[in-house]
C-alpha cells in the first residue's frame, strides 16, 4: 500500500515561506520534514507527519517547477502557468537570489567558471552550506554576471532591472560581478578578516569613482571595467615619491598638521615615507591587470598592516589620510590634482572600511 | 453565409528554442477553420516573433461556427526538412455568437502541445460578424446562452423554465482506430482533442436547437460528459434546463434619468424586483422526506449485430460527417423533416421528463421536496456501428429516466430537481446512474401544456404588471384575494411532505413542522439540491461522507455485469446506512447536495457518497445511536458495549457544540437524552443473507425510528462503529461542505482559493472488504487533512463545494480527485453577524414575500393550483396572515427596489469605465515584446511591465464580495497530455502537477481573452490518468468547464459615482432579453 501519486494545485499557487527557505537551503524532503516537525507546525495545525511529508513534497515540486522562471525573474511576472500575487513573486525572487556571506567570501573574485563550480564541494564542507545551495548561489552569480557583463549603463541599475532585485541585493550583486570581472584577490590569508560587506563597500566605491561610467554620463561604456585612461594617468602620481623635494615637502606639511593631534604622531612621522610610497606605488601599478587583482592585498600589506602594528586607531587613520590627501593640493609643483582626488577618495574610504580596530 | 470569422495573429512570446544551432526559432502560424487555412509570414530568428498579420477572414455557416473551433498552429519553419509543430491553440468561437456574451477574443493564449505541454504564448484577435438569418429551417442555434451554473445566473431573471433538454453524440475514438498504430502519439492525441471539440460543439448546437423549439433562450445547469467507452467508441452527452432568461439590466435607472430612452418596450420588461442581493443565491423552499429507492437492472443489450464497417474508421478523420446524434436527426435528413421530428420529440420529451438540472431556484419555484430518487443500470458496451443512429445509448438513458420519473411519482412529486447523470466504465461494463430530488414546483415559470398558447399567457402578466408603482398596487390587491396557494413561511415550506399522509410511500415518521406547526414533516430529509437560502437552519453544517469498498470476482461479459448488478443494491444500502449514522452522530437531520458515486473496477466496486449535513429547524431533532449487543450474557462484552455507547454519546454532544446545534425550542424528551426509551426503538436488522429482490428491502428511509440501533452481532458492525468514530473532526477554524453555501456563515472576505488535489493509492492484493474499507476511508480522510493543513493560512475558512471523484484506473489502484474552493470569512463579525443576519433574513423574507405575491398574481392567468397535493388548507386563515404581511411588504420592498436601482446605475457607470480601461489595457497587452536578449534598458522595462491579469476560479456560482456584471460564455475545454519521459518530468506526480497547472493556466488565459476576470461554476469533470512506469510513459485526459464572467468588487461599486451620461448607449445592449 502506498501513495502512488499526490498532487495539490491551487489557482493561486500556494507557497510556504518556511518550506521555501528549507528548499533554498538545499535540504532534502526528509530533512525538511524533520525541521518542520521540530518547528512545531504539527501541534499548531493538528497535522500528522504524513500530512507534513505530503505537503513538503508538493511544495518542493512547485518550487522546482518555478525554478526555471526564477532564472529569468522578468518572466515570472508575465508567465501564465502559475498565478502568484506580485508581493509573493518579489519574495520568491529576493530569497532565490539571496546568498550566504560565508559562501560568497569563498568565491569572491574567482572566475565564475566550470572549474570553480567543481570545487564547490570543498566550499560546502568548509562553510557547512549544502552543496545544492552552494550550486544555486554560484549559478545565480554566474547568471547575473553573464547577463550584465555586456550591458551598457549603470551596473546596479541593470541588475535591478533585469533580475527585479531590491536595491541592496542589487548592489551586492554588482560587487560580486565587479569582483569576478576584475578577478580581485580576496582569498589570501591576510584578507580573511575582511567580510563580504567590506568588499562590497569597496566595490561600490570603485564602481562609482573609477569606472568609465563614473565620469561619463553617456553610458557608452560599461560599469564593470575600470577606466583605462584614469589608470594611465595614475602613473603621473609617481612624482610624489620620485621627486625628493616634493616628498619632503609633502611630509612636512602633513606632520605640521598632525602634530599634537594624535598619540601615534611619532610613528606617523617615522612611517610617512614608507606609507606614501606604498600608496603611490599601488596607484602607479594599477595599469597592469595583474596588479589590479592584488589591489586589496597591497592595501593591506602596504598600509593597513604597518599602521596596525603601530597601533593606530581608525580615527588616527582617518586623520592621517585626510591630511595626507589634502596637503598635496598645497604643493606648488604638483599638477595632477584631479587624478589625485579621484584616487585618494576611493583609497581613503576603502582603507577606512578595511581598517578594523 | 451567415457569418464572417476574422482572426489576426499579433505576436508570440516565450517560444521554445527550435533550432539548437542558433538557439532561436523561425516561427510562423497556420490559422485553420473548417477546411480553410491561412498562414502568416515566417518571423525569422526570434523567440518573441511579431507577426502582426492581416485579418484572416473565414466566411462560414453559423452552424460551422458553432461546431468548429478555430485552430491555430504555431510552427517552426525549416528549409530542408518538414516544418516542426511547436503547438496549437483551439479557440471556441461560441461566446462570440451570442450578443450578450463576449464581443472579441483578444489576449495571450498558451500554445499547447500534447507531448511538451505549454510552449510559449501567442497573442491573437478574433471577431465574428453575424448576419441575421431568418431561415426557419436553420440547423444552427446561435444566440442560445449556455451556463454551467446550476441556478439562475446572477444578473439574469428567469421568465420561464421550460424544462429538461438532453442530447448525445457518438463517434469512434481515434485512439482505438487502426490508424493509431501507425501515427505518432501526438497526431493521435490531437485527433482526439479536435474530435471532442467538434463533438461538444455539435452537441451544444443541437441542444440549442431544442431550446429554441421550446421557446427558450438559454440553458442553465448545462452538464456535459464524456464516456470513453474504449473500443466501442466515444460518447459525448449533455443535459440541461432550458429557460427563458432576461437580463436584469441596469437600464431602469437610466429610464428615470433619461425619459427619452429609445426603447421603452424593452424597459418595461426590466422591473428591478427580480434582482437578488449579490452573494445570495436565489432559491426557495424545497420539501422533505427521504426516499431513495434503488433499482438496478441489468439488461445485456446485445441486440444489434456486429457488422463493423472498416470505412468508419476514416470518418473520424473528417469528423463532420462521421458524427451522429441522439435525439434529433442529422442534417442529411432534410431540414423540414428534421425540424418536425425535433419539434414533436422535444414536446414529447418535455412532458416525459419533468427534470431540472438546477440545484437552486428562484424564490417561490420550489414548493416541496420529497426526497432523493436515483436509478442505476448496468450495461454491456458494444461497438457503436452507426454513429448516426446512436439509439442504444439513447434507449439506455431513456430507461433510467423513466425509472426516475416513476420514483418521483411514488413520492407524490411531479418533478425532479437537482438532476444529474453519470457513468462508470470498466472494460466493457458500464454503470449508468441518474439521481435527483423529487419535488413539487410552482407552476409559475413553467408551461404545462401545448407550447404556444400558455407560453404567451404566462408571459403576459409579467409585462403588464412590471411597470412602476401600478404594479405594487396590483400586487397588493391580488395577493389578498389569491392567497390560497403556498403562503407558508419560506423557511420551512419546502420541508413539508408532498405525499399523502395516509398513503405514505415508505415508512417514515411524520411530525408537525417545528416551525409553523401546521404541516407534517418527515424525520430526516435527503436531497441533491443546494440548501435553499431562506431555509431555517440551526447551527452550522458539515461535509458528511460515506465510503465503501467491495471486492468482486473477476469476470467477463454478462457474468461480470450480473455480478455487479447484484452487488449494487448492497453497496447503496450500506452507503445510506453510513450516511444516516454519520448524520445522527453529528446531531443533524438533513442532507443537501447528496452525490453518490459508484465506480467499477476489475476486482472491486467503490462507493462514495458526499453530502452536506445540516439541522433543519423545521424537522424534529434526530435521535441518538443505540448499540445493542447480541449476547448480553458476557460481562466484559457488555462493558465494551457500554464504553462504545458512551463514546458515541460523547461524540454527539461534542458535535452539537461544534456545529452550534441548539434547537431553539427544546422538543419533548428527545433532547437531553439522545437515546430514547427502548420501547420506541425499532430495530434495523443488518441482514445480508437475504435476497434483495424486493424493493422494501432497500428502503433506506430508516423512518419510524427515534433512535438508531446498531446491533454489533458481526464484525461488520464493529467496523462500522469504528469507522463512525474515527472520522476526525475538522480542525479549529475550518468548516466544510459540498454545497454552494454554508449555513451560518455570511461574512465572506474576498479571499478565495480554488484548488484541485489528486491522489492515487496502490493497494496490496488480497485485501478483505473491511481492510479495503478502512484504506479507502483513510485515503479520503487523509486527503481532507492535507487540504486543511495546506490552507491553514486562510483560517477561519470554509471549504465549499468539496467535490470528490473516485475512480479505479486499473487493478489495485484507487484515484481520488477533489476540486473545491476555500473561502475565508471574517471571524470578528461572526457574533455580531448573528444579529445582523437575523435582521437580514427578516428583510429578505419580506421581500421574498413580495415576490411570492407576484407569483400568485401571475397564477391567475394560468390554470389554478396545479397540484392537488399542495392544495389550500384553511384558506381564510392564510388569507388573513397574508394581508397582515402584505401591508408591511410594500414600503420596504419599494425602498429595496429604489436602492437596487441606484446600485444598478452605479454599476452601469462602472461598466462603462471599465470598458474603456479594458481597451487600453488590451492594447498594452498587444504591444509587441522586445526581442529576446535585448540590450537596451528601456525595453527591459516594458518587458517586465506587462503583467498577467488575475483570473479567479471557483466552483461556486458567485464570488464573495463581488457582483457579476456579465456572463461571457461557457468554457468547456478538453486536453490530453502524454509523456514518454515520465521520470525526467518528476514522475507521475510531477507530470500531473504540471498538467493541472497548465489546464488552469489555459482556462485563465481564455477567460482573460474573452475580457473576463473569473470563472464561476468551474468543475473538473474528467481526469483520466494512465501510466506505464516501465515504459516511462503516462497519459492524462482532463475535461473542465465553467462560466467565464466579468465581476466588479462591491467596494469598487460603492465608490463609483453615479454620474454617467453614456449609460443609455449601453442600455439597449443590456436589455435584450427573450
Amino acid at each position: 500500500m502506498s501513495v502512488e501519486l499526490d498532487v495539490f494545485v491551487g489557482n493561486t499557487t500556494i507557497m510556504d515561506k518556511e518550506v521555501y527557505q528549507l528548499w533554498l537551503n538545499g535540504y532534502t524532503v526528509n530533512d525538511a520534514v524533520k525541521v518542520r516537525i521540530e518547528g512545531g507546525v504539527m501541534e499548531e495545525c493538528e497535522a500528522s507527519a504524513e500530512v507534513l511529508l505530503s505537503d513538503t513534497m508538493d511544495q518542493y515540486r512547485t518550487f522546482q517547477m518555478c525554478e526555471r522562471l526564477l532564472h529569468h525573474p522578468a518572466k515570472l511576472a508575465n508567465q501564465l502557468l502559475f498565478q502568484i500575487p506580485p508581493d509573493r513573486q518579489a519574495m520568491l525572487i529576493e530569497r532565490y537570489y539571496a546568498f550566504d556571506d560565508s559562501f560568497v567570501r569563498e568565491v569572491l573574485g574567482k572566475k565564475l567558471s566550470k572549474g570553480t563550480k567543481k570545487d564547490l564541494d570543498d566550499v560546502s564542507t568548509k562553510t557547512g552550506i549544502t552543496l545544492k545551495s552552494c550550486r544555486r548561489q554560484f549559478d545565480n552569480f554566474k547568471r547575473v554576471f553573464k547577463v550584465v557583463e555586456e550591458l551598457k549603463g549603470p551596473l546596479v541599475e541593470n541588475i535591478r532591472q533585469h533580475f527585479l532585485l531590491p536595491d541592496q541585493l542589487a548592489r551586492d550583486y554588482a560587487a560580486i560581478v565587479f569582483f569576478a570581472n576584475n578577478r580581485f584577490e580576496t582569498g589570501k590569508k591576510k584578507l580573511h578578516y575582511l567580510t563580504f560587506q567590506d568588499f562590497a563597500f569597496c566595490a561600490g566605491q570603485l564602481i562609482n569613482n573609477w569606472t568609465l561610467g563614473a565620469v561619463d554620463n553617456i553610458m557608452e561604456d560599461m560599469d564593470v571595467d575600470l577606466d583605462k585612461e584614469f589608470l594611465q594617468e595614475l602613473k603621473d602620481l609617481k612624482i610624489l615619491i620620485t621627486d625628493k623635494d616634493l616628498l619632503d615637502q609633502h611630509k612636512s606639511l602633513v606632520c605640521t598638521a598632525l602634530r599634537g593631534k594624535t598619540n601615534v604622531f611619532n610613528e606617523m612621522e617615522a612611517n610617512f615615507k614608507n606609507l606614501s610610497r606604498g600608496l603611490v606605488n599601488i596607484a602607479a601599478k594599477l595599469i597592469n591587470a595583474k596588479d589590479v587583482r592584488d589591489f586589496f592585498i597591497d592595501l593591506v600589506e602596504k598600509f593597513i598592516e604597518p599602521c596596525r602594528s603601530d597601533k593606530w586607531t581608525s580615527i588616527d587613520v582617518n586623520l592621517y589620510l585626510t591630511h595626507y590627501t589634502n596637503s598635496v593640493h598645497i604643493l606648488d609643483t604638483f599638477k595632477h590634482h584631479a587624478v589625485w582626488t579621484r584616487y585618494m577618495g576611493v583609497i581613503k574610504s576603502c582603507i577606512l572600511r578595511m581598517y578594523h580596530d | 453565409m451567415p457569418g464572417k470569422l476574422k482572426a489576426k495573429i499579433v505576436a508570440g512570446r516565450h517560444l521554445p528554442v527550435m533550432d539548437r544551432a542558433s538557439d532561436l526559432t523561425d516561427a510562423f502560424v497556420e490559422v485553420k477553420f473548417g477546411n480553410t487555412t491561412f498562414k502568416t509570414d515566417v518571423y525569422p530568428k526570434s523567440l518573441n516573433p511579431q507577426w502582426n498579420s492581416e485579418w484572416f477572414k473565414f466566411e462560414v455557416d453559423d452552424e460551422d461556427l458553432q461546431d468548429e473551433p478555430l485552430q491555430i498552429t504555431v510552427l517552426d519553419h525549416d528549409t530542408y526538412s518538414a516544418n516542426d509543430a511547436i503547438g496549437k491553440v483551439y479557440i471556441d468561437i461560441d461566446p462570440l455568437l451570442c450578443s450578450e456574451a463576449a464581443t472579441v477574443i483578444s489576449g495571450w493564449l498558451p500554445i499547447y502541445d500534447t507531448i511538451h505541454g505549454i510552449r510559449g504564448e501567442i497573442n491573437v484577435l478574433v471577431k465574428v460578424d453575424l448576419f441575421n438569418d431568418l431561415n426557419r429551417f436553420r440547423q444552427s442555434s446561435c444566440g442560445v446562452k449556455f451556463f454551467c451554473t446550476t441556478s439562475i445566473p446572477r444578473c439574469y431573471r428567469a421568465i420561464m423554465v421550460h424544462g429538461f433538454v438532453e442530447e448525445l453524440v457518438v463517434n469512434e475514438d481515434p485512439e482505438y482506430q487502426w490508424i493509431d498504430r501507425i501515427r505518432t502519439p501526438r497526431a493521435s492525441n490531437e485527433a482526439r482533442q479536435r474530435l471532442i471539440f467538434l463533438m461538444s460543439g455539435e452537441l451544444q448546437r443541437k441542444i440549442g436547437l431544442k431550446v429554441l423549439e421550446m421557446g427558450g433562450n438559454a440553458v442553465v445547469g448545462y452538464l456535459q460528459c464524456f464516456d470513453l467507452e474504449g473500443e466501442s467508441g466515444l460518447v459525448v452527452r449533455a443535459i440541461g434546463t432550458a429557460c427563458t432568461l432576461e437580463k436584469i439590466s441596469s437600464t431602469l435607472p437610466a429610464t428615470a434619468t433619461h425619459p427619452s430612452n429609445s426603447s421603452p418596450s424593452k424597459d418595461m420588461k426590466e422591473p428591478g424586483f427580480g434582482e437578488e442581493a449579490p452573494g445570495v443565491p436565489l432559491s426557495s423552499g424545497p420539501p422533505t422526506p427521504l426516499r431513495a429507492q434503488t433499482f438496478s437492472s441489468f439488461s445485456p443489450s446485445k441486440s444489434y449485430s456486429r457488422q463493423s464497417s472498416s470505412s468508419d474508421t476514416e470518418l473520424s478523420l473528417t469528423p463532420k460527417t462521421g458524427m451522429g446524434s441522439g435525439g434529433s436527426a442529422g442534417k442529411e435528413g432534410g431540414p423540414l423533416k428534421a425540424l418536425l421530428r425535433q419539434q414533436t420529440q422535444s414536446a414529447l420529451e418535455q412532458r416525459e421528463y419533468p427534470f431540472f438540472t438546477l440545484a437552486a431556484f428562484p424564490p417561490g419555484f420550489l414548493l416541496h421536496v420529497g426526497g432523493v430518487v436515483s436509478a442505476r443500470s448496468v450495461k454491456l458496451l458494444d461497438r457503436i456501428h452507426n454513429p448516426d443512429e446512436p439509439e442504444t445509448r439513447d434507449a439506455w438513458w431513456e430507461e433510467i429516466r423513466q425509472e426516475i420519473k416513476s420514483h418521483a411519482k411514488a413520492l407524490g412529486c411531479h418533478a425532479v430537481v437537482g438532476y444529474s447523470e453519470s457513468t462508470s466504465i470498466c472494460e466493457e461494463v458500464c454503470i449508468l446512474s441518474a439521481s435527483g430530488t423529487a419535488a413539487i414546483l410552482s407552476s409559475r415559470f413553467m408551461q404545462d401544456g401545448p407550447l404556444d398558447t400558455e407560453h404567451r399567457l404566462s408571459r403576459q402578466p409579467l409585462c403588464v404588471f412590471s411597470t412602476g408603482s401600478e404594479r405594487v398596487e396590483g400586487d397588493m390587491g391580488s395577493s389578498a384575494s389569491l392567497g390560497f396557494e403556498e403562503v407558508v413561511s419560506p423557511g420551512c415550506g419546502f420541508c413539508h411532505i408532498p405525499y399523502d399522509e395516509l398513503n405514505i410511500p415508505f415508512p417514515a415518521q411524520l411530525t408537525y413542522c417545528y416551525c409553523c406547526r401546521r404541516y407534517k414533516v418527515p424525520d430526516v430529509l435527503f436531497t441533491t439540491i443546494d440548501l435553499p437560502t431562506e431555509a431555517n437552519v440551526t447551527g452550522k453544517g458539515c461535509l458528511i461522507q460515506a465510503r465503501l469498498c467491495r471486492t468482486k470476482k473477476k469476470a467477463q461479459g454478462e457474468g461480470n455485469a450480473t455480478v455487479i448488478s447484484n452487488l449494487l443494491p448492497f453497496l447503496e444500502y450500506e452507503l445510506h446506512t453510513q450516511l444516516m449514522n454519520k448524520l445522527k452522530l453529528r446531531g443533524m437531520n438533513a442532507l443537501f447536495g447528496l452525490r453518490i458515486q459508484i465506480s467499477v473496477g476489475e476486482t472491486m466496486l467503490l462507493g462514495l457518497a458526499s453530502a452536506t449535513g445540516v439541522y433543519l429547524t423545521a424537522l424534529p431533532s434526530p435521535g441518538g445511536i443505540q448499540i445493542a449487543g447480541k449476547t448480553p450474557s458476557d460481562i466484559t462484552y457488555e462493558q465494551h458495549i457500554s464504553n462504545m455507547q458512551k463514546k458515541i454519546n460523547d461524540t454527539i454532544a461534542k458535535n452539537k457544540e461544534l456545529y452550534e446545534i441548539n434547537p431553539p425550542e427544546v422538543v419533548e424528551e428527545i433532547i437531553g437524552s439522545p437515546i430514547p426509551e427502548p420501547r420506541q426503538r425499532s430495530r434495523l436488522f443488518r441482514s445480508q443473507s437475504e435476497s434483495s429482490d424486493e424493493v422494501s428491502e432497500l428502503d433506506l428511509s430508516h423512518g419510524k425510528k427515534d433512535a438508531f440501533v446498531l446491533e454489533i452481532d458481526d464484525t461488520d458492525a464493529v467496523e462500522d462503529i469504528h469507522a463512525l468514530l474515527t472520522d476526525s473532526p475538522t480542525p479549529a477554524g475550518f468548516y466544510s461542505c459540498n454545497t454552494e453555501i454554508m449555513p451560518g456563515i455570511q461574512n465572506w472576505t474576498s479571499a478565495i482559493q480554488m484548488f484541485t488535489s489528486v491522489r492515487v493509492f496502490r493497494l496490496n492484493a488480497n485485501l478483505t472488504n473491511q481492510g479495503l474499507n478502512k484504506i479507502f476511508s483513510d485515503l479520503c480522510e487523509n486527503l481532507l487533512k492535507s487540504l486543511y493543513f495546506k490552507l491553514r493560512s486562510m483560517v477561519p475558512c470554509c471549504l465549499c463545494h468539496l467535490n470528490f471523484t473516485v475512480a479505479i484506473p486499473e487493478d489495485e489502484l484507487i484515484q481520488v480527485a477533489v476540486t473545491a474552493v476555500a473561502m475565508s470569512f471574517d471571524k470578528e463579525q461572526l457574533l455580531e453577524n448573528g444579529k445582523q443576519s437575523g435582521e437580514k433574513t427578516l428583510i429578505k423574507a419580506i421581500t421574498e414575500n413580495d415576490e411570492q405575491l407576484q407569483f400568485n398574481l401571475e397564477l391567475n392567468a394560468e390554470t389554478s393550483a396545479p397540484n392537488p397535493l399542495s392544495s389550500p388548507k384553511g384558506l381564510s386563515e392564510v388569507g388573513s396572515h397574508l394581508s397582515a404581511r402584505a401591508s408591511s411588504v410594500d414600503y420596504s420592498s419599494f425602498a429595496d427596489r429604489c436602492s437596487s436601482w441606484i446600485e444598478q446605475l452605479k454599476l452601469k457607470a462602472h461598466t462603462i469605465r471599465r470598458g474603456s480601461v479594458k481597451t487600453t489595457s488590451s492594447m498594452e497587452k498587444a504591444s509587441p515584446l522586445p526581442e529576446g536578449r535585448s540590450r537596451s534598458l528601456r525595453s527591459n522595462r516594458s518587458y517586465s511591465g506587462s503583467s498577467v491579469a488575475v483570473v479567479k476560479m471557483t466552483p461556486l456560482s458567485f464570488i464573495p464580495g463581488a457582483k457579476i456584471i456579465k456572463y461571457l460564455g461557457i468554457i468547456n475545454m478538453f486536453f490530453i497530455r502524454e509523456t514518454t519521459s515520465l521520470r525526467e518530468e518528476g514522475g507521475v506526480s510531477g507530470f500531473l502537477h504540471t498538467f493541472i497547472a497548465e489546464v488552469f493556466a489555459m482556462v485563465r488565459a481564455h477567460v482573460a481573452a474573452l475580457g473576463g476576470n473569473a470563472v464561476v461554476s468551474y468543475s473538473m469533470k474528467e481526469c483520466v490518468f494512465m501510466e506505464n512506469p516501465n515504459k516511462n510513459q503516462a497519459q492524462c485526459l482532463i475535461n473542465v468547464s465553467g462560466d467565464a464572467v466579468m465581476f466588479v468588487r462591491e467596494s469598487e461599486l460603492e465608490s463609483t459615482s453615479v454620474q454617467t451620461q453614456s449609460a443609455t448607449t449601453h442600455t439597449s445592449n443590456g436589455a435584450e432579453g427573450t
